[in-house]
């Protein structure tokens, strides 16, 4: 039996989608019900919904044997886990983004809210540049607009919340997309059941392009 | 009959019994190190901090976070010989993650010295005998730090692709190896034979095959035969190749290993060899040893106890102290576990009440 962790909404029912179509569909959890956790014991195969941010927690902790998350966490939290597949889905890109009067002129600690924060602090390290960390958990965009901070650190998927706020992406720091992945101790005793599961997946994202 | 031995407890008798066959002493060492050790050696110690204090004379020092390079330090190179110990011990660090202090406890054996061949099949096959004390499902994957080299060394000099390339070897992503090729302009024969060395684990015969297949260079080639000369000796059972294995390779040279057992979501057994740790500290000497985490073995093979003790003896402030006595001796001597109480605790599971 595999235990798949599936981020909670639009992503997570793309994917369990490109799972169906592999082979291992499990029609009960497409029910509007309260149920946490699905099985299709005839295909081997056990899905749950967790919160996005926890995927891979969920993964490297050998709860479920493979998950599905953004590349924007695994570099945030960088679990040890393996990363086998780039699914090519829920593309967006991490950004810093402020007002569009505002000009980073490396004078002054720059303020920078984010809900990634060691994302944000490698990048600037990277740079050697002093910033005032501000962890925020929601709305990051109201930030700058508030004065609380100059840029944010965040994901931008279209741009439409930025524009909307009179900000803008200031500088990318990565492109984001779904990975498929699992944990380590999982991958030595199931081996032929995650090979055969990252294969199909591959022979999807192939199609897709 | 209740079982007085924790589980963890149990695996470390049968380990120490089991090392003491092949000639290991045992070795018991100081908790605190001088940090100098530690500064000077600080990426042989994966991820985690140290945590240290200074001592009555102002001298700093760190609880140990590592029983290796306390034991390797005062190696001595002697022709022919090699000294071979093992250890049952906590360290203590600083968790890369949590940033909270950690105690493990590893058990765990060296054999530094002249070594040869022979040496690295006994300490591989201990380690392996060790994952098979604590369950009969386990797999124990071997790499060579040697292979992965001297692919990198075939592919790019630039510091920053080969980081990127073991990064995504470590992921076993091949994405990553495309990407991180695109980033550095390098071309796509090479980034396809990396993406294909990827793919390349399992069973020893099939793995060593494909190794023979590849033409990268004379380094690669001399050490699969290495892998080959000890995978023959050890056999296929439970053994895997994985090069996903990546350890730091300033200090690892050769052969590197490590034990997963089923129902254990973490590695639980780390090993191998490190003759460039002890060339840094001046020696001659070569080293190979590997260490299990004891604490991830806690539950593993174990139902819970359903009682904490056998009888309850629920007494008074009447009873006679000696009567009381006598009464728990009588209980012992049944070979049932007692405890004496005036009145039922809230928290203790016990199979039956006596009242006297």
């Amino acid at each position: 039996m595999i235990n798949v962790a599936l981020p909670k909404g639009r992503l997570g029912e793309k994917v369990y989608k490109m799972f169906a179509l592999c082979g291992y569909e499990c029609p009960s959890i497409l029910e509007n019900n309260r149920k946490l956790i699905f099985e299709n014991e005839e295909k081997g195969v056990r899905y749950f919904w967790v919160k996005p941010s926890d995927v891979s927690i969920y993964v490297e902790r050998g709860a479920a044997d493979i998950g599905v998350c953004g590349k924007d966490i695994l570099l945030e939290y960088e679990p040890d886990v393996y990363e086998l597949l780039d699914l090519n889905i829920g593309k967006c890109r991490m950004a810093v983004a402020g007002k569009k009067d505002f000009y980073d002129d490396n004078t002054q600690t720059l303020k920078v809210a984010t809900k990634f924060v060691n994302v944000a602090k490698k990048y600037y390290s990277g740079k050697c540049r002093d910033i005032d960390i501000i962890k925020l958990n929601g709305s990051i965009e109201i930030a700058p607009i508030l004065g609380l901070s100059d840029v944010i650190v965040d994901i931008v998927e279209t741009g439409t919340t930025l524009k909307e706020n009179n900000l803008e992406v200031k500088e990318e720091i990565f492109p984001i997309s779904a990975r498929l992945i699992a944990n380590k101790s999982s991958f030595k005793f199931k081996t032929e059941e995650i090979e055969k599961i990252a294969e199909f997946l591959a022979e999807q994202v192939k199609d897709n392009d | 009959m209740i079982n007085y031995l924790k589980n963890e407890e149990k695996i470390i008798l049968s380990l120490r019994q089991l090392y003491s066959k092949y000639g290991y002493l045992p070795y018991k060492m100081n908790k605190f190190e001088e940090y100098d050790l530690y500064a000077k050696n600080k990426e042989f110690l994966i991820g985690d901090g140290v945590i240290t204090f200074t001592d009555t004379h102002g001298k700093l020092l760190a609880l140990k976070p590592d029983v290796t390079l306390s034991i390797i330090k005062n190696a001595t190179d002697n022709k022919g010989t090699k000294s071979k110990v093992y250890y049952s011990e906590n360290v203590y660090r600083i968790s890369g993650k949590t940033r909270e202090y950690k105690e493990i406890m590893q058990t765990g054996l060296e054999c530094v010295g002249d070594l040869d061949l022979y040496d690295t099949y006994e300490v591989i096959t201990l380690a392996r005998k060790s994952l098979e004390a604590v369950s009969g499902d386990y797999v124990l994957e071997i790499s060579h730090m040697g292979i992965l080299s001297s692919l990198l060394d075939s592919v790019s000099s630039n510091e920053a692709y080969r980081q990127g390339v073991l990064d995504a070897i470590k992921k076993k992503s091949r994405h990553e190896i495309k990407l991180a090729s695109q980033k550095y302009g390098v071309c796509e024969d090479k980034t396809e034979m990396l993406c294909d060395f990827i793919s390349v684990y399992g069973e020893p015969k099939t793995v060593i095959s494909k190794l023979e297949n590849m033409n990268v260079n004379d380094e690669f080639v001399s050490a699969t035969k290495e892998l080959k000369e000890l995978t023959s000796l050890l056999g296929n059972y439970k053994i895997r190749l994985d090069f996903s294995i990546v350890n730091d390779m300033n200090y690892y040279n050769g052969i590197v290993f490590n034990g997963f057992l089923s129902g254990v979501a973490e590695c639980v057994l780390f090993g191998g060899s490190y003759d460039k740790l002890l060339f840094k500290m001046g020696k001659r000497s070569k080293g190979i040893g590997f260490a299990i985490y004891t604490d991830l073995l806690e539950g593993i093979n174990e139902s819970q106890n359903k009682y904490d003790v056998d009888v309850l003896l629920l007494y008074s402030d009447n009873t006679e102290t000696a009567k009381l006595a006598k009464e728990i001796e009588k209980l012992n001597d049944m070979g049932k576990t007692v405890s004496a109480q005036k009145a039922i605790p809230q928290k203790l599971r016990y199979k039956e009440i006596v009242e006297i």
